[in-house]
């Protein structure tokens, strides 16, 4: 089930490059993550139909969407994959009433009904029916762009970059939307990121492209935490998914979330307790320590065991722990490397304020 | 014959009537192809391009005596193409209003296209391509997109090669020469009235007629054409 791609390109030109993508998208959210350049566009444009590689096979549920030996060519109207651009693209002649409907007029069979005003309510784009497109904000426009593509009962969507164009006041706007999609309207999405902030939000599976390339690619929590994969996401981004469950909201202003290796606290959040989360522990911002530190400020401290140690080319490591079952990543100095002993199986304590996890960082989890 | 007051003046009013009905006739006919002839240019890469491209342009830059003379040996009685035309559906072109319509289009065509052609580069092909990933079809693609979007460009070059089939003159009278009633067109009036003597002021008043006429297109064009711009609004 899912998607499959196996497909070659090549760009002509100087400084041309040649695309070898390899990788399968399980129902979920897949996240195809890589710097610009990297082949990203091109790959999920493949996927569209709106560009033919040179050879390969693409294929969803199998069936075969491409394959340039032999099978078919299937044309961008046949595949019936909901694409959501990184420019919105809504037709600037209709109103967004009939951007919508747009859509919903070639998908095959009858619409379920109430599934226009569903999907109007759950992008909360109701009041700008009327309005053309001219007349709308970025993050209406991205709204808008994803529900045409919903409306056209796609049997995947594919978005690249679409929160790219937006401020971050925009971006937190649709995050929770792109949530509520992907764990309520169960249709696959491949989502096209140079964000690491939104691939930690979102994804369950993550594909890490390097010129061209698929460097890693696995489940989100395990890709993240992988010290190899970590130069072709960006050390500064490094980071791990740690998943957790909201225990508590305290009075002075923080929230207790239970993880397998402890309970952290975390800035207020708004979520019941019992609710499921994911929440994205910046590498840069942990702090570790062989002894158990005593007189800090910082309210997270979680016992942990090294895995694995990467000694960059600069000046900074990458240690991997275990924290309970999961895995936490740490960016440290080479020199604290050395004078801590840092190596696998040594035993370390965690430190994690709670004000370094933004609320950003902090998203729902699947199912 | 002026007596009478000249806009009661049944010539006048003759050619009037026949240069609108021809240059209706020609601009309804040769808008389809033009729109065709544009996407062709504007979007396919074909052998044969720059071909197309200088015959499409050819009536402009060609005397139109000469272009005129072309139809005639093309869609006179005894041309090749006249003569199936007459043969297969009874069409006769030569020394009729029809043929005056032909000539009008030929000399207009060039104008229509090259507007035409503009509006369609001015479209953004990543539209389309939205469109096809929602599902439509490459007939609907044109239809509620591309179209709706040239819209502007496709009335202006509507108008644009109305009025020059209004003002056709040395194709026309070439190919289908001057006939009262059948053939004499404004222009075409304006000529006969101005050889003979004591013509002028009729020809003046059809001279007036012709600048109320084309002004009125442009004014039509400009109105249209903005309208539509608003209501695409800036998007």
């Amino acid at each position: 089930m899912g998607l499959s791609v196996d497909i070659r390109h090549d760009f002509g030109g100087p400084g041309g490059f040649s695309l070898d993508a390899r990788f399968d998208a399980p129902p979920g959210v897949t996240a195809l993550f890589g710097r610009s350049g990297s082949g990203k566009t091109t790959v999920v444009n493949a996927v569209a139909g709106l560009l033919a590689p040179r050879e390969g096979r693409i294929a969803l549920d199998g069936e075969v969407l491409f394959d340039a030996a032999c099978g078919p060519r299937l044309a961008p109207h046949r595949r019936r994959l909901g694409y959501v651009f990184q420019e919105a693209r809504l037709f600037p002649h209709l109103s967004l009433r009939a951007n919508l409907a747009f859509g919903a007029w070639f998908a095959p069979g009858r619409a379920a009904p109430g599934e226009f005003d569903r999907v109007v309510e759950m992008l909360g784009i109701g009041p700008l029916l009327d309005r053309r497109p001219g007349a709308l904000s970025g993050g209406e426009k991205q709204r808008a762009a994803i529900g045409r593509a919903l409306l056209s009962r796609p049997r995947m969507l594919l978005m690249d970059e679409p929160l790219a164009a937006l401020d971050e006041a925009r971006k937190a706007e649709i995050l929770p939307y792109l949530e509520r999609l992907r764990d309520a309207a169960g249709v696959p999405i491949l989502y096209v990121s140079h964000a690491m902030a939104e691939v930690a939000r979102l994804a369950t599976t993550v594909v890490a492209m390097e010129a061209g390339r698929v460097a890693r690619a696995g489940p989100a929590a395990e890709v993240l935490s992988d010290l190899e994969a970590a130069p072709a996401l960006g050390l500064r981004d490094a980071g791990a998914l740690l998943p957790g469950v909201v225990a508590a909201h305290h009075a002075d202003g923080l929230t207790e979330v239970e993880v397998s290796g402890g309970r952290l606290l975390l800035p207020r959040m708004r979520a019941a307790p019992g609710t499921r989360l994911r929440i994205r522990i910046a590498a840069q911002e942990v702090i570790l320590s062989r002894t158990r530190p005593e007189g800090l400020s910082a309210l997270n401290i979680l016992a942990g065991e090294v895995v694995g140690l990467r000694v960059g080319e600069g000046g900074g490591a990458l240690v991997q722990l275990r924290v309970g079952e999961d895995l936490l990543l740490a960016r440290i100095t080479r020199r604290s490397a050395a004078a801590l002993e840092i190596a696998p199986g040594a035993a370390c304590w965690c430190v994690v304020k709670s004000v370094a996890v933004a609320r950003t960082d902090v998203g729902r989890a699947t199912g | 014959m002026q007596d009478g007051g000249v806009w009661l003046d049944p010539a006048t009013r003759e050619a009037l009537a026949l240069s609108l009905k021809v240059a209706l006739w020609s601009t309804l006919c040769a808008l389809p192809p033009a729109v065709g002839v544009a996407l062709l240019l504007a979007r396919v890469r074909f052998p044969g391009r720059a071909l197309l491209n200088g015959v499409v342009h050819l009536p402009l830059v060609l005397p139109p005596v000469a272009t005129g003379y072309l139809l005639l040996m093309l869609f006179g009685r005894r041309g090749p193409v006249g003569g199936w035309l007459e043969e297969t559906f009874g069409l006769v072109l030569a020394f009729r209003w029809t043929g005056a319509a032909l000539a009008a289009a030929v000399m207009a065509f060039p104008l229509m296209v090259r507007a035409i052609r503009l509006a369609i580069e001015a479209v953004d092909p990543k539209l389309e391509a939205a469109a096809a990933t929602l599902g439509a079809p490459r007939w609907a693609v044109f239809g509620l997109v591309t179209l709706p979007l040239i819209l502007p460009g496709v009335l202006a070059g509507a108008v644009l090669g109305f009025a020059r089939a209004m003002g056709e003159f040395g194709a026309t009278i070439t190919f289908v020469s001057s006939i009262p009633g059948e053939t004499r067109t404004l222009p075409a009036a304006i000529y006969a009235l101005l050889q003979s003597p004591g013509g002028e002021d009729a020809a003046l008043v059809l001279v007036a007629i012709s600048v109320a006429v084309s002004m009125a297109a442009l004014l039509v064009s400009e109105a249209l054409a903005s309208r539509v711009a608003r209501r695409i609004g800036a998007g």
